[in-house]
């Protein structure tokens, strides 16, 4: 009971937070993150361990596929819009932007006196030579798929105007993406391995897969971020390894703490245990072309032949909450709270069966580890909870290395995970959309697809809403994915690193801007 | 001794031809990998599209033996090329790597070698008796653990306690004390996993001689047990030793990736299967090529010493 | 303090696990007659228990459904119970029954580890102990094809096949085993020719004996003692073998219980003082010290020492 009061509340502010931040275009950091930042100051040298971290890492924009990459490259650039510790959109290389009544061009302001590390000044051309590397038929960038809408970019003094080839209100969320960060520009092209940058840090050396150092831009335009003199991120694969570098004192913060142990590492003197609820979930994804995945009612019985309470209990260990099939956590606007929550229910799910004209069912799953931390014990114990319902599932395991194109969205019914997106839409055309690239389903349902389109461009919020109520109703009702559990971000530090009460839930790493937005206390 | 200059000539000649074997099987081998790099650097981001663009820039849409003999024809020269994921030289990102991986060999090899020999020659001398079974299986048990568990236990014994670091990280600023001193971890781990072998091979080897009759002689004679050990039994031994020590040191030089992921130390095992598991091939060419050239280095050391070892063999009819 | 008191410990265990290996010993021999019985006086006590050891294991890995309180994959409660009367060794990381997932572990463990070193010795010493005798170009070829397969470091060929292949149990055994004839191939080839160069096979080749019985005959017999103590060595790379597999994400298919992959999962705990990853450590442990013990006094029957 209390769960769910709670879920409602937190989602009713989100509903007022999310209409502001989307009717306001240019909102400002709100007086009540101010205050959660309270009392920083400047100095030390922080010390990170991630548990990412690649030899082949490069500092080129479209292949940053971790959160050691992609934290250190936030430090030391910026985007356009920033999303806030609290969820809402802030401007940072865009100070405001305007949108066309029927949202499909968009005026952006760049802010003017930012500098990059070089010297150089950063105008509106090198935004859109930015924004241009990831777009076109040559683009190798990971941020194609988001920049595709955009049919034109161009500069005009020190606006930069986009048009796009429909009405979408959630733009200027798009341009958050870390991939979409701003380097200098010559002749309207940028060096994609370029070491400048116009963020709070200045890079000093980059090792892959070992190390990267940094020191304070001593002139970065924002004042009450960057207190770090200097930052030294290391790569500590090995979870073990990673704990005990904190333990012993020799990092003071690590990325990705291994569940499994977190109840010992609390123990440990000293150190604050971090859990960020945020939107990413672990999904297990069925081929919705595939029989016998075609049946809603196959979809449905395995929908509730999963135990959704063991799975964050045991798996989570706690850091988490149950999902109902839905890729948005409740905090975020629009979440439909009405839906009935699923539950683990073998007879329904035995009901389901025998509806889709079945007695028992003999499925594969195919897991990784690199699907998310724990998906193999996850299998095993789905496997275990759905044998009650007459639905044998056989787990198989496969090889991490090179799961993501031999095993997703080719076997028809494995392990995926989500880091969720600040906003529905982008979420649903993301993966829930008929055709669109990633959607790891291949759910096509019309009447879904109709609304996608619908409620991106519609301006009143109750309407939009609506929409996507029942968006969310047909996903958990007839979609593929099943969504057992939203997973925090669990990150560990000791206690001479002070973290504002707000932290950014978006992405780990406080949204992957710990290194701007910490400090030492 | 002409014998074992032909003998040589002829070994390294033909270790020539096994790198060149190698590198044709890694790049078969990588080439039968699912997947390459564009859609490995790209994961669950990758859309056709993007493949395409990505593989083109990369040249990973020219056919296989295209791809291949371009890389020979560069490696002929001299030139490794670059690392395709991340544009960095190979040579580069190879030289402190290297560096690394050849030190915690060396330092590692430095306390394993004599004290295999030694336990070895003494359990074989005490053979049967407490020492004996004693050091067998405290040697035994240490193997029986994995690496990685091994290193644990030392972290949670030695780092915990703030003796020594629980990682191992180098750069060029850190002297030869101190790196032995950050080293300390996984050299004793390496120790503790490749002595009971060597250890093991050096015990059997004298005790399987101890019957002959020439032993049988020397000891009638009122030799010293020691010595006759020593003296008679460990120069005919000393053939199957070198081919398992030789083994042993080719696997501190290869086989200790799991160590340096646990220590967090920057050696060629990491860079190898990082850039496998991102197919990056030409990498992983000049990689597995220097792990081979040490192999086979090693392996031509170990048949020359034991030639040398045994006269029957130089004068071989 | 806690020291010593591991030491008491320790002293116990020792004495206890002696005891237990005169005991064997002396029941074995009181049931067994004529030329066995002779044998088995004459072994060690360490060999008494080593034998006790895997008669045990052998046991509970071929009653493994008899013997275990519950079913391999069956989930009994909350994860990381501790030890007590139901659950005698706590519960895992998913709330399956530890000695359960251990007794099973023995049997896949065991088996697989068997089969893998056997079909390694096979091909390994046949193909060594044929190169060693033969020479010419035979011995070339075999010599260099194996060159060529240990010169590629062996975790990452194994990683490198066991992707191309998958990772059923059929091909883990023939990757691994695989691997591992190479070793043997060369140790079986160096101790062979030490022996092929000597006068009694000059005198065997003289008299006109065929090659099977060149090797069967004259040189096996010679080279056996090395080969075995490889092979107690090489049964217990196997367990490591899968288990740092398994470190690198591929090894054997889940829900079923192998040690290797077992001290993996839990092997972080150690580093908090946690002795749960110890249990199919040790398990492991304890097998390959028998194994070795047994291994030992068949080595020193062979080199034909009296005392």
């Amino acid at each position: 009971m209390t769960d769910l009061r709670s879920q409602n509340g937190l989602s009713r502010r989100g509903l007022l937070k999310g209409a502001t931040a989307l009717g306001a275009a240019g909102l400002i950091l709100s007086a009540s993150v101010r205050r959660a930042m309270a009392e920083p100051k400047r100095g030390g040298i922080l010390r990170v361990a991630f548990a990412s971290g690649n030899t082949t890492d490069s500092l080129d924009p479209a292949t940053w596929d971790s959160q050691f990459v992609q934290c250190f490259n936030v430090a030391r650039n910026a985007t356009l819009t920033e999303i806030a510790s609290d969820g809402s959109l802030v401007g940072e290389i865009a100070e405001s932007w305007e949108a066309s009544a029927d949202a499909a061009t968009w005026t952006l302001k760049i802010r003017s006196g930012v500098t990059f590390h070089s010297g150089k000044t950063l105008t509106a051309d090198d935004v859109v030579a930015s924004l241009n590397y990831h777009r076109g038929e040559e683009s190798k960038s990971a941020a194609k798929p988001l920049v595709d809408p955009i049919t034109d970019i161009k500069a005009e003094g020190d606006t930069v105007v986009v048009t796009l080839s429909g009405g979408n209100a959630d733009f200027p969320f798009i341009v958050a993406d870390y991939h979409l960060v701003i380097l200098p520009s010559s002749e309207g092209k940028i060096d994609p391995m370029t070491t400048d940058g116009c963020g709070a840090y200045v890079l000093d050396s980059f090792e892959p897969g070992v190390s990267v150092k940094m020191s304070r831009n001593p002139n970065y335009w924002k004042t009450d971020r960057g207190w770090f003199d200097g930052i030294e991120a290391l790569a500590i694969v090995d979870s073990a390894a990673r704990q005990n570098a904190l333990i012993t004192g020799e990092v003071d913060v690590i990325d990705s703490v291994d569940l499994n142990t977190v109840t010992l590492l609390q123990r440990a003197p000293g150190l604050v245990i971090l859990p960020v609820a945020g939107n990413q979930h672990y999904v297990f994804v069925m081929d919705t072309r595939a029989t016998p995945f075609s049946d809603n009612n196959v979809r449905q019985a395995l929908k509730y032949g999963i135990d959704r309470q063991e799975l964050v209990d045991k798996i989570l260990q706690g850091y988490g909450s149950i999902g109902n099939d839905i890729p948005m956590g409740a905090q975020q606007p629009y979440y439909n709270t009405e839906l009935e929550q699923k539950t683990y229910d073998p007879d329904k799910a035995k009901f389901y069966l025998k509806e889709a004209g079945m007695d028992s069912l003999s499925v594969q799953l195919s897991v990784a580890d690199s699907a998310f931390a724990g998906a193999v014990d996850a299998g095993v114990l789905y496997s275990e909870r759905a044998a009650a319902a007459g639905i044998n599932i056989e787990v198989v395991r496969e090889p991490s290395d090179g799961y993501w194109d031999n095993v997703w969205m080719k076997k028809p019914f494995c392990a995926s995970y989500w880091g969720g997106r600040p906003t529905p839409d982008l979420m649903f055309s993301t993966a829930y959309s008929g055709g669109a690239p990633w959607n790891e389903s291949f759910w096509d349902n019309a009447r879904f697809n109709e609304l996608l389109i619908a409620a991106r461009s519609e301006l009143d919020d109750d309407k939009r809403r609506a929409m996507y109520w029942e968006m969310q109703d047909l996903l958990a009702n007839q979609g593929g994915t099943v969504i057992p559990m939203f997973a925090s971000y669990v990150m560990a530090h000791t206690d001479k690193v002070g973290v504002p009460e707000v932290v950014g839930a978006n992405q780990g790493m406080d949204g992957l801007r710990a290194f701007e937005r910490w400090w030492f206390v | 001794m002409s014998v074992i200059w032909t003998m040589i000539a002829k070994r390294l000649g033909l270790g020539v031809l096994t790198l060149f074997v190698i590198s044709v099987i890694i790049f078969g081998a990588t080439e039968l990998l699912p997947g390459d790099l564009a859609q490995n650097i790209l994961g669950q981001s990758a859309t056709p599209e993007t493949v395409a663009a990505f593989r083109k820039e990369l040249g990973l849409d020219l056919p296989a033996y295209t791809r291949y003999f371009n890389w020979l024809f560069g490696a002929l020269q001299g030139d490794f090329g670059t690392s395709l994921a991340n544009k960095r030289p190979i040579a580069d990102l190879i030289a402190t790597r290297l560096g690394n991986t050849l030190f915690l060999a060396l330092y590692a090899a430095a306390i394993s070698v004599p004290l295999s020999l030694l336990l070895g020659i003494l359990a074989a001398l005490y053979r049967n008796s407490i020492f004996d079974r004693t050091v067998n299986a405290m040697a035994l048990s240490s193997i029986s653990f994995p690496e990685f568990f091994v290193a644990y236990i030392l972290i949670f014994v030695l780092a915990q306690s703030g003796l020594f670091p629980s990682m191992s990280r180098m750069d060029a600023t850190v002297g030869f004390g101190e790196a032995l001193y950050r080293t300390f971890l996984p050299a004793l781990t390496l120790t503790l996993v490749v002595t009971a072998h060597m250890m093991r091979m050096t015990r059997a080897a004298i005790i399987n001689l101890l019957a002959s009759p020439y032993i049988e002689m020397a000891r009638l004679k009122g030799m010293k047990p020691m010595r006759v050990i020593l003296k008679h039994a460990l120069p005919n031994a000393l053939a199957p030793i070198i081919t398992v020590v030789a083994l042993n040191l080719a696997y501190l030089v290869t086989g200790v990736v799991v160590v340096e992921v646990v220590f967090v130390y920057p050696g060629l095992g990491q860079l190898m299967v990082d850039s496998v598991s991102k197919r990056d091939f030409p990498v992983v060419q000049a990689v597995a090529l220097i792990f081979a050239a040490a192999y086979v280095l090693l392996n031509l050391t170990a048949d020359v010493l034991s030639t040398l070892s045994n006269p029957r063999l130089i004068h071989r009819k | 303090m806690t020291i010593l008191i591991n030491l008491f410990w320790i002293a116990v265990a020792i004495a206890v696990a002696l005891g237990a290996g005169w005991l064997f010993r002396a029941a074995t021999i009181a049931l067994t007659r004529g030329a066995t019985a002779r044998m088995l006086r004459t072994a060690p006590l360490t060999a008494g228990f080593g034998m006790l050891v895997i008669l045990i294991y052998v046991v509970v890995a071929l009653f493994a459904p008899l013997i275990a309180p519950y079913a391999e994959r069956e989930v009994v409660g909350a994860q990381f119970l501790p030890w007590d009367a139901t659950h005698l060794l706590g519960t895992d990381n998913l709330g399956r029954d530890m000695l359960t997932r251990l007794i099973y572990g023995a049997r896949n463990t065991v088996g697989i580890a068997f089969a893998t070193t056997a079909l390694a010795f096979t091909m390994g010493s046949i193909l060594g102990l044929l190169a060693a005798t033969v020479g010419g170009w035979l011995d070339q070829i075999l010599s260099r094809i194996v060159d060529i397969l240990m010169a590629i470091p062996s975790l990452i060929f194994s990683l490198l096949l066991l992707t191309i292949f998958g990772t059923s149990v059929t091909t883990l055994i023939l990757v691994i085993a695989t691997i591992d004839s190479t070793r043997v191939f060369r140790l079986a080839r160096s101790v062979a020719l030490n022996i092929v160069v000597m006068d009694y096979i000059e005198a065997a080749r003289l008299r006109g004996e065929g090659l099977w019985r060149l090797i069967t005959r004259e040189i096996l017999p010679n080279a056996l003692a090395p080969l075995v103590a490889e092979f107690g060595l090489r049964f217990c790379f196997v367990f490591l073998a899968i288990s740092a597999l398994s470190f690198l994400g591929v090894g054997i298919q889940p829900p079923t219980a192998d040690w290797g992959s077992m001290v993996r999962e839990n092997a972080a705990l150690i580093t908090f003082g946690d002795v749960t990853p110890l249990l199919p450590a040790g398990a492991i442990a304890l097998l390959t010290v028998a194994v070795n013990f047994v291994v030992d006094w068949m080595l020193h029957r062979a080199s034909g020492l009296k005392e």
